[in-house]
């Protein structure tokens, strides 16, 4: 009974949710339908999960409520830093050394005199603005410092201690870390490439999980974002390259044990292999966590797509599109994490294999 | 294809904050907090071992107190058993002295009454004589007196002597 009134009360809760969800869709229905007609879900998804010039929060075109950020631009006539506010959601356009515009995919471009883009000079300008991945990874790195050097200090704080709070928190991860990834896959030279291996476990992880919250602080793709997992994917083969022994290089190059035929094929393809082990690590953080952004967007924009046919129609698909979503976010923690695991785990066997003595072959490691 | 196009300026700032956050967390947070745990498992390492030292010291000692008290107890056997045998020995000697004493004492009062019944006997048959020779004059002197009276006389004088 007191279930059956339970369940009803989240249903009705759902219920309640949804129709407020419903009727602000209604008020911002006539002015989307206004300027582009039918609402693109292909649009919507790609603009979240993109870099921005603006932290967008709420709203569409003229009415958007967003954070401006800044733009920096690198140009042949100097740098040049403006608040994107001045573009107006792309609205205007922003006179500087030259005369820039944000185009549709919030790239800045430059335009000439009969508002026509310039694609010489877009191209000579070099955009190291402030983005909305720029300020989540600001903010990501600045939560991973306080976050780390709080728990330092508290190991400092409580020497030969049991730890406490956050610090109890994240030593079984730490030491998860130290003994399951980089002891195993490393061998007995783990040491040097822990603070490496702690760095992108943390950063990965963290990043996922702020790009998992809708608001402010979170809301951006970034571990999603090809540059991002890119930048680290070649860290990672950096410290693989400059580490690997005389056995690495003999085994890329000519595969002891293999005849010399075969070593004609071989051979292209473990150097292939060298480039294609980051490439895979940048391309599967990128995809993953994409994927995840892109899910959970969809089953919004089926609400919005079915509730332009049937308010009511709409209203039943948000049920089953939350109640999805609840449960792919739960997925979705577990993905951060899992990502985050895979990521480390895989450079700490390169770093391995980098490593690996030639006298003694573990085939555990693959 | 945006999305698989790794925009420049994310990249820059990807590796400046990447790489200021990496050597920040390696040299204020990793490195102490890596040191610290090495730390404590060493210490928990150490004071394990010492506890199994500590045990084993215990048993070591104990098997050795243990020892000692065996050690303690024949000691206190062996003990006793010598001063019984001194006692028993004492006891003997002491008994067999005094037998011997007794002994020597017995003979002694022997021969003192062998001397005494000796000199007793000697004093008897002096006084015997005597009296024989006291009788026999008086005896002489009545004799030339008479017969009845003699008898009667010597009667007497037998009543007198008394001989015992």
């Amino acid at each position: 009974m007191i279930t059956a009134i339970k369940n009803n009360f989240k249903y009705c809760l759902t219920v309640i949710f949804l129709a407020v969800f419903a009727v602000f869709t209604a008020s911002a229905n006539p002015e989307e339908g206004a300027k582009e007609g039918k609402f693109d879900a292909g649009k919507l998804i790609m603009e979240h999960i993109s870099d921005s010039h603006e932290w967008h929060v709420t709203g569409e075109g003229a009415s958007t409520i967003a954070l401006p950020l800044p733009v920096i631009l690198y140009t042949d006539k100097g740098l040049e830093v403006f608040s994107s506010s001045n573009f107006n959601h792309g609205e205007t356009t922003y006179a500087g050394n030259y005369t820039y515009k944000l185009n549709e995919k919030n790239q800045v471009e430059v335009v000439g005199a009969n508002n026509e883009v310039d694609a010489a000079a877009t191209d000579k300008i070099w955009d190291i603005s402030i983005t909305k991945n720029v300020a989540s990874l600001f903010f990501s790195a600045a939560l991973l410092l306080f976050i780390f050097l709080s728990v330092a200090s508290s190991y400092k704080k409580n020497a030969g201690k049991a730890p406490k709070g956050l610090q109890s928190f994240f030593e079984p991860i730490i030491i998860f870390i130290r003994d399951d990834i980089a002891k195993q896959s490393i061998g007995p030279k783990y040491e040097r490439f822990m603070p490496y291996l702690l760095t992108i476990f943390f950063f990965i992880w963290f990043g996922n999980l702020l790009g998992m919250i809708p608001l402010l602080p979170g809301g951006a793709n970034l571990t999603g974002n090809i540059a991002v997992t890119a930048v680290l994917a070649v860290i990672t083969f950096i410290i693989t390259t400059i580490n690997a022994n005389k056995n690495y290089w003999h085994h890329v190059f000519a595969m002891p044990g293999v005849p010399k035929p075969v070593l004609l094929i071989l051979t292209p393809i473990e150097i292939m292999g060298v480039f294609l082990r980051p490439f895979v690590l940048m391309i599967r953080l990128f995809a993953n966590i994409t994927a995840g952004h892109i899910i959970a967007l969809s089953f919004f924009c089926l609400i919005f797509i079915f509730g332009e046919m049937n308010k009511g129609l709409g209203l039943g698909i948000g049920i089953f599109a939350v109640a999805f979503n609840v449960f792919m976010g739960l997925l979705e923690l577990l993905v951060a994490l899992i990502q985050a695991y895979v990521f480390t785990l895989l450079s700490a066997i390169y770093f391995g294999a980098a490593l690996e003595d030639p006298h003694h072959h573990d085939e555990s490691v693959i | 294809m945006e999305l698989v196009k790794p925009a420049i300026g994310l990249v820059f700032w990807m590796v400046i904050t990447f790489g200021a956050l990496f050597f920040i967390l390696a040299k204020f947070a990793w490195k102490p907090i890596l040191g610290m745990l090495n730390e404590r498992e060493k210490t928990i390492a150490d004071s394990l071992e010492q506890a199994n030292k500590a045990r084993a010291e215990m048993a070591a000692l104990t098997s050795k107190n243990q020892d000692l008290l065996n050690q303690a107890k024949e000691e206190r056997n062996a003990i006793l058993h010598e001063a019984k045998e001194a006692a028993d020995k004492l006891k003997n000697e002491m008994l067999a002295k005094a037998q011997q004493e007794v002994e020597a004492k017995i003979q002694t009062a022997f021969r003192e009454i062998e001397i005494q019944k000796k000199a007793a006997i000697t004093e008897v048959k002096n006084s015997v004589g005597l009296l024989a020779l006291d009788i026999a004059e008086k005896v002489i002197r009545k004799d030339l007196k008479g017969n009845a009276e003699q008898l009667e006389y010597v009667n007497k004088l037998a009543k007198e002597s008394n001989l015992n």
